[in-house]
């Protein structure tokens, strides 16, 4: 791999910046591999990253159906925090804010892992009592989240408004580490480290179907561009979950909706964290190039169609104009839409399946980016060892089967 | 904002309406004689097609009848729109199948 | 003078009305009509604005909304400042403020410009290869730096005073684009009867027909622009929309539109609003969004006075303005002739046409010909001149192969046209999710088929020439009206005529090999090169997508409207694929940016959401309440006496009721009549409750499950009848009660013969608790008897109060005893002041939501949502003996037969009682089993409810803590900055076990 620095750009600079190799090679399919990652995403990319780098296993294929990265990793407000309610989310979402802090010397490819603070704004006593509850569970599991008064959240951004709105801010939890990162360097930062290590990176591949050996395992993917076996495969295909498990007769609770996100025009660097609030659904931050990237919510209905409706933006810009509203004048430069894959307990599955050689990686409804780092870890670790990390064992399919919920939506029920 | 024919009172937008998720559910007659992944199956389990399903709605602004759709989670057309009891419209899912064979 | 390149005459501006503007402070007049861009150039004004990377100097490229470079700040006040605007769009108006962007100090002195010096070693997707040493360094050091350096304009820093409105319409059809097919259709598709809304984001009706000096000439008919105008402005079926852009296609037909309602008003009415955004379903939507100019790809191509050609005669035509004096037109087609010889016409230079093609043979060429203009053909542009504005450019000749050879030769000029052809405007069009396929002759992707009910016509598909377009606009108006299902005669449509009119094919135009590193700009904002594209191709970016963001091309603030034809020409070219074989990126709205504040509409402080009050609130509101949002609802939460504190006022409250009597508004409690002879078995088969025994008259405490076992709701019940029971639910649960009531009663239970009524709004909810409840409510109360033989606790009687028809449920959630009066909502505020009226000799004391929740905690009542969070079950909550334990069936009963909603590691709830009476827990707080734990660990609870109790003398709390039954009387801990506090588990009842009090 070539190596990346200021003095390598310096020298090539000189040049005319020839000299640089592709980040990773077109690598065309084997018949065999010892192992196949389904989806070509940040988390599938860093699954046969560690693989190869962690578990000596870099006879490796990652499928992508499209081009990498082109999924939910690039379509997300880039968001990283780690403040959850519960222990085991807590454990899950921080093992990938440790990865995150530094993953761009690991990669040696700048992600631009920012941690300027994630602000989440309480504004009814609800929001105060069980943003509070996250403050001392995170603080007890070894999270940082800390509780500000409306005034010291604005002292950190100043351009909230915290009264003389529909519904005024009462305070909020503020985690310093959480940030935000590149996400589009995430996966080619992934794909040029795996490459590096024998990872071979088959973009334009889409599996058609999963084949199962005698003893009922897995053992092969057909796919457009032939017939690829391997004794492992995980499936981290976000979305299309349900689709390609299906093919393996796994069914999951999952349900894929739209969700939605939107930059404005870029301004000078003017917001200085990230501010959330689930309440009135606003997701903001800045970034780098100095739009403001926004999050709206998920549209009501299941679908594939990578768009939504108008009224969640609109919805989305309501709620941005009434906590900021400076921003009225701001415009909407480009919106999208992803598919996410959410499951009833709004849990991320990070398992081993029914079916002996397959593994899923799935359900992280809008909160996939924050935990690709760990979360390709963890199903690296799954796959390796044919069993999960301590810190994923609790996110099985069974659990939903057994009571066993890891229920972060619950916590946010309305009161009274 | 999706347009959506509702069997009862004709097309009306979307915000008019709430989503029921996947239709043809039945809750089991006898919960007790179901296995407990037969009851998470129940509760949990949900095709989740890429193609064309059957999806419940709520005409919660305005009859507040519910009613089954049939719409393609890939372009988000409706199908067909019908009444709780009744049983998917064949011609539609026919139509369908002809459609993307098609394309 | 003023005006230097103002030609003497012509143009559709004002003469007679002449407008003062400034521009970096700098006095400047125009004329009405002008926008700002054509006032700069008329005002010899060629440096506009900074490029975003290299702080390169940039002017004017283009006449509309593509702009790229010429982006300005608008300011009206210090609070309306608006960034970002494209020149080319702005109109003028007397006394306009603009101001240039992203240079310091000065646009002409821009010391950020040093950035371009550094180019050769920041090429594209550079901060990814560097800034990772030492680690820390990213936060405190790049960052900080690489953010200050970025953005363009200024956000605004003063809350927008503007207001916005919204809009939704209907029709049959709807026309985008008002150039000759929009117009043509709009009155075809007017006279066949169709309801039509036409929009067209220009201030004027006319499109490409406005750059024309004889629109007439060009369509064969002089008449027919302004007669087709006044036709649609005057049709009754026809709604027209200028300075409104189509920015977004959503799915079934639901076009968004943006309008700019006082943007051009050099004082608009501040009531008027600034922006109304559309929301229009469409029967049918034609789209005539035209074609937009792609600019040639050569070294130093992005110089001030280097404009699109038909920009330049937009200029000239449609404003009055020379874009310079000495012109050269860079060409790969007929078309941009047209622009020198206007520009030569009206006397400027021209000093060359440099026509990359082989030979120029049309008519246009010939006309250029005969005019004498010098005419170079297979030739190409190797470089220009100039810092400011651009003095000269090389040409270089082309050989058989098209390789440059022999010389460059230098030519001066102070302004460059150039045409690489013209791009479709297929963004609605793709974004209706339409399929788009290459058309080799025009180098373009054309519009196929759409899945929605949409068709294109004229320039946007294709046919360019103005005559052309508006037949084919003609027809596919009937076509598109038919299709509205409106009765019309037989139409034909004629197939798009594809002029081959010779676009050059997207890409660089041909260099010399192992030319000097000189910038090709393919993304002029964005400062994308040619060379940025190819070291992405080298990189191993193969996908379009891919290269877009590792360029960062096309994601300028123009969304790619110039520059993505020719990225993908240069990629296709480098990767030695065909250009559709490389594909397009996906077109994403909005179409142009839209103000967030068209988005958010009215939807501004109180109407930012509904608000729903009580009919007691205005009286609240008059004692001076202090109120709380929960849900829609405002709640009075305390009323505070004498400048009291909030713990002040709840303990007084609390100990009014505890001793005497309290009043306390419950209306936004859920209501849910449940009538029908099959009422008792739906309520049976819902709630954990047994219903059948519970008489008429009483009233049961009953539990909503989900199908997954856990709590979801909980409400007094009462049974009015033998078929119609009373709920109540949460405040927050009412609709998703009903809802779900509604979902298993329609879907489920459809043998079930049952009506469900929300009736939350129509009942007025007055609670009178305390020892001294009965006394107030003896002398108002008719018909029923107060005493507790005759209405004990939990029961329910119809009567009248104050002449009113009311249900009285004799019902507690304080542990005194208490009433809770049910009257028409309409009668509530005169109820509740009798009431309040009646007691004060009792000295009642009106109470709120904060004393509410401390009197119920001292009884060990749940808050549903509070002391469980959709993760506790009945027995987790203590509540296991509500269930009805002979139903074969309730909902969530199959759910809590799995062992794990039995075992050892459930939650259970449980009072706490701090060692130091007078602390008071932090609701959230979390409980360990050891003090000398420390994080990071695993606590087994938390604290769910926790106050000061002036009726007990110290503090209280609730909390779910593991197997916490089990610890009755146990030490825990609760780990706080300051240090543990230690707890006693203690029952959650903490006042009356045993009842008396409520059963008086």
């Amino acid at each position: 791999m070539q190596r990346f620095s200021g003095l390598s750009l310096i020298r090539r600079g000189l040049t005319g910046q020839r000299g640089w190799q592709p980040q990773w090679r077109q690598a065309e399919p084997k018949a065999a591999y010892d192992a196949i990652i389904v989806g070509g995403g940040g988390h599938g990319l860093g699954a046969a990253f560690y693989l190869a780098k962690e578990h000596g296993i870099s006879r490796v294929a990652v499928l992508e159906k499209g081009w990498i990265g082109g999924g939910n990793t690039g379509r997300n407000t880039t968001i990283i925090r780690s403040n959850y309610l519960f222990d085991e989310s807590a454990a899950l979402y921080d093992h990938s804010v440790q990865l995150w802090e530094s993953l761009s010397q690991v990669l040696n490819y700048n992600v631009m892992f920012s941690q300027r603070g994630v602000m989440m704004l309480a504004h009814t006593v609800h929001d105060v009592q069980v943003s509070q509850r996250h403050v001392h569970a995170n603080r007890a599991n070894g999270v940082d989240n800390e509780w500000l008064t409306p005034q010291e959240a604005r002292t950190r951004c100043p351009l909230l408004k915290i009264d003389d709105i529909r519904y005024p801010v009462l305070g909020a939890a503020y985690q310093r580490r959480g940030g935000t990162a590149r996400h589009d360097a995430v996966a080619w930062g992934f794909a040029r480290a795996a490459d590096a290590l024998g990872v071979d990176i088959i973009e334009n591949c889409e599996v058609l179907g999963i084949e199962r050996d005698a003893s009922g395992a897995a053992c092969a993917v057909e796919t457009t561009r032939g017939v690829i076996r391997a004794p492992r495969i995980g499936v981290s295909a976000a979305g299309h979950s349900s689709v390609i498990m299906r093919m393996a007769g796994v069914e999951l609770p999952i349900e894929s909706y739209p969700l939605q996100a939107l930059v404005s025009e870029p301004v000078k660097s003017i917001f200085p964290c990230v501010v959330m609030s689930n309440t009135i659904h606003a997701y903001i931050s800045q970034s780098d190039k100095g739009e403001m990237v926004i999050g709206a919510g998920t549209d009501a209905y299941t679908s594939y169609t990578q768009r939504g409706g108008l009224h969640i933006s609109r919805h989305a810009l309501e709620a941005i104009c009434e906590l900021f509203p400076m921003f009225r004048r701001l415009r909407m430069l480009r919106g999208w839409g992803g598919i996410v894959d959410v499951t009833p307990d709004r849990s991320p599955i990070l398992a081993k399946t029914p079916v002996p050689g397959l593994y899923v990686n799935c359900g992280w409804g809008t909160g996939g980016f924050k935990a690709t780092p760990g979360a390709a870890h963890l199903l690296a670790w799954t796959i390796a060892h044919d069993a999960p990390h301590p810190i994923n064992a609790p996110f099985t399919i069974e659990r939903f089967r057994d009571g066993n919920l890891i229920d972060e939506a619950a916590a946010a029920a309305v009161a009274h | 904002m999706l347009l959506i024919s509702c069997p009862y009172c004709g097309e009306r937008p979307e915000l008019e309406f709430v989503h029921g998720g996947q239709a043809h559910i039945a809750r089991p007659g006898d919960p007790s004689a179901c296995s407990d992944q037969q009851w998470a199956d129940y509760l949990y389990r949900r095709d989740n097609i890429k193609g064309v399903h059957a999806e419940r709605w709520r005409h919660t602004h305005g009859c507040g009848r519910f009613f089954n759709a049939l719409r393609d989670t890939t372009s988000d057309h409706f199908l067909a729109t019908y009444k709780v009891g009744e049983p998917p419209p064949a011609q539609a899912q026919a139509q369908a199948q002809l459609r993307k064979a098609t394309t | 003078m003023s005006q230097a390149l103002r030609t003497p005459s012509g143009g559709r501006i004002n003469r007679a009305r002449t407008v003062r503007f400034t521009f970096d402070g700098r006095e400047l007049t125009g004329f009405e009509g002008d926008t700002l861009a054509s006032a700069l150039l008329a005002n010899d004004v060629h440096l506009v604005g900074r490029s975003f990377k290299y702080h390169r100097p940039r002017g004017v490229l283009t006449a509309g909304p593509e702009e790229p470079s010429a982006l300005v700040a608008i300011r009206r006040d210090a609070a309306r400042v608006t960034p970002n605007l494209r020149a080319t769009e702005v109109e003028l108006y007397e006394g306009l403020v603009a101001e240039s962007q992203n240079r310091w100090p000065s646009l002409k002195l821009d010391v950020g410009a040093v950035s371009g010096l550094l180019s050769p070693f920041i090429p594209a997707g550079f901060y990814y290869k560097t800034f990772m040493w030492p680690r820390r360094a990213w936060q405190w050091l790049y960052e900080p730096k690489i953010r200050a350096a970025a953005g363009l304009g200024r956000a605004p820093e003063h809350p927008d005073p503007d207001s916005y409105s919204n809009r939704f319409a209907h029709c049959d059809v709807l026309i985008v684009g008002g150039g000759p097919a929009g117009l043509a259709a709009a009155h075809a598709a007017a006279e066949s009867g169709a309801r039509i809304i036409l929009c067209e984001q220009q201030p004027q009706l006319g499109g490409s027909l406005l750059s024309e000096t004889d629109p007439g000439a060009a369509l064969g008919d002089g008449e027919w622009l302004s007669r087709t105008i006044q036709g649609l402005m005057n049709h009754p079926r026809v709604t027209v929309l200028t300075r409104t852009t189509a920015f977004g296609y959503f799915p079934h037909n639901l076009i968004g539109l943006e309008q700019r309602l006082t943007e051009h008003l050099a004082q608009p009415d501040p009531r008027q609003p600034r922006e109304r955004q559309w929301q229009v379903r469409a029967k049918e939507v034609l789209l005539a969004t035209g074609a937009i100019e792609r600019p040639l790809v050569f070294p130093g191509n992005d110089r001030p006075g280097i404009l699109l050609a038909g920009a330049a005669r937009s200029y000239l035509n449609r404003y009055g303005v020379l874009a310079g004096r000495r012109a050269v037109l860079l060409t790969a087609s007929d078309e941009a002739y047209r622009s020198a010889l206007d520009l030569h016409r009206a006397g400027v230079t021209i000093a060359a046409i440099v026509d990359v093609r082989p030979q120029a043979a049309g008519e246009l060429p010939e006309a250029a010909r005969r005019a004498g203009l010098p005419l170079h053909t297979a030739a190409t542009v190797v470089g220009t001149t100039g810092r400011l504005r651009v003095q000269g450019i090389r040409i270089q000749r082309l050989d058989a192969q098209g390789q440059p050879q022999g010389a460059a030769e230098r030519i001066a000029c102070d302004l460059v046209l150039m045409s690489g052809g013209h791009t479709p405007s297929v963004h609605l069009f793709s974004q209706s999710r339409g399929k788009l396929h290459w058309n080799e002759a025009l180098q373009a992707f054309l519009p196929g088929q759409s899945p929605e009910k949409a068709r294109c016509a004229g320039a946007c598909r294709g046919i360019f020439s103005a005559e052309a377009a508006r037949r084919d606009g003609e027809s596919a108006g009937a076509l598109a009206a038919r299709d509205a299902g409106l009765a019309i005669g037989a139409i034909i449509r004629e197939p798009p005529l594809l002029e081959a009119a010779g676009a050059a094919v997207p890409g660089e135009l041909p260099q010399p090999a192992g030319r000097p590193a000189i910038k090709a700009f393919v993304d002029w904002q964005n400062d994308v090169t040619s060379r940025d594209l190819s070291l992405a191709a080298r990189e191993g970016f193969r996908s379009i997508e891919h290269i877009k963001r590792y360029t960062t091309t096309g994601m300028a603030t123009d969304q790619g409207k110039i520059s993505n034809l020719n990225a993908l020409g240069i990629v296709a070219r480098q990767i030695g694929k065909a250009i559709p074989e490389v594909g397009l990126t996906t077109f994403r709205m909005p179409y142009t940016p839209v103000t967030f504040g068209s988005f958010a509409g009215y939807a501004r402080g109180e109407l930012f959401d509904p608000v729903r009050t009580t009919p007691i609130h205005d009286w609240a509101v008059h004692e001076g309440a202090v109120f709380e949002d929960v849900g829609l609802w405002k709640r009075a939460r305390y009323f505070p006496r004498n400048g009291e504190s909030m713990h002040a006022a709840v303990n007084r409250e609390c100990q009014s009721v505890r001793t005497s009597c309290g009043l306390f508004d419950a209306s936004t409690l859920g209501k849910i009549e449940v009538v029908g002879k099959d009422a008792v078995t739906f309520m049976n088969r819902l709630y954990i409750n047994s219903w059948t025994s519970l008489a008429v008259g009483r009233c049961r405490y009953g539990i909503l499950l989900r199908d997954d076992g856990f709590v979801y709701d909980d409400g007094i019940v009462a049974r009015i009848a033998e078929d119609r029971f009373h709920v109540t639910t949460t405040t927050g649960g009412a609709a998703r009660v009903l809802a779900m009531m509604e979902d298993y009663l329609q879907t489920e239970w459809r043998d079930l013969s049952v009506w469900l009524t929300s009736t939350t709004e129509q009942w007025a909810v007055i609670a009178v608790q305390g020892p001294g409840a009965r006394h107030v409510l003896e002398g108002l109360v008719q018909d029923v008897d107060l005493s507790a033989a005759a209405l004990p606790h939990m029961s329910v009687a119809p009567g009248r109060i104050c002449g009113v028809p009311m249900r009285l449920f004799r019902v507690s959630f304080t542990g005194e005893l208490g009433f809770e009066i049910n009257v028409p909502a309409d009668f509530g505020a005169a109820v509740w002041e009798a009431v309040y009226e009646a007691g004060r000799p009792h000295g009642i004391t009106p109470y709120g939501t904060e004393a509410m929740h401390v009197l119920r905690a001292e009884k060990g009542y749940i808050i549903v949502g509070q002391d469980t969070d959709g993760t506790v079950t009945p027995d987790d909550a203590g509540l296991a003996w509500a269930a009805g334990t002979r139903k074969s069936d309730f909902v969530g009963k199959r759910a809590l037969e799995r062992p794990v909603m039995h075992g050892p590691e459930r939650k259970q709830l449980v009072g706490l009682l701090t060692a130091e009476p007078h602390v008071v827990l932090e609701e959230g707080a979390q409980i360990v089993p050891d003090a000398r734990v420390t994080p990071p660990t695993r606590p087994i609870g938390h604290v769910t409810s926790s106050y000061y109790s002036a009726t007990l003398g110290r503090s209280i709390a609730l909390a779910l803590v593991r197997a916490g039954r089990e610890r009755m009387g146990q030490t825990l801990y609760v780990p706080m900055p300051g240090g543990n506090l230690s707890v006693q588990v203690v029952s959650p009842v903490f006042y009356d076990p045993k009842g008396s009090r409520q059963n008086a």
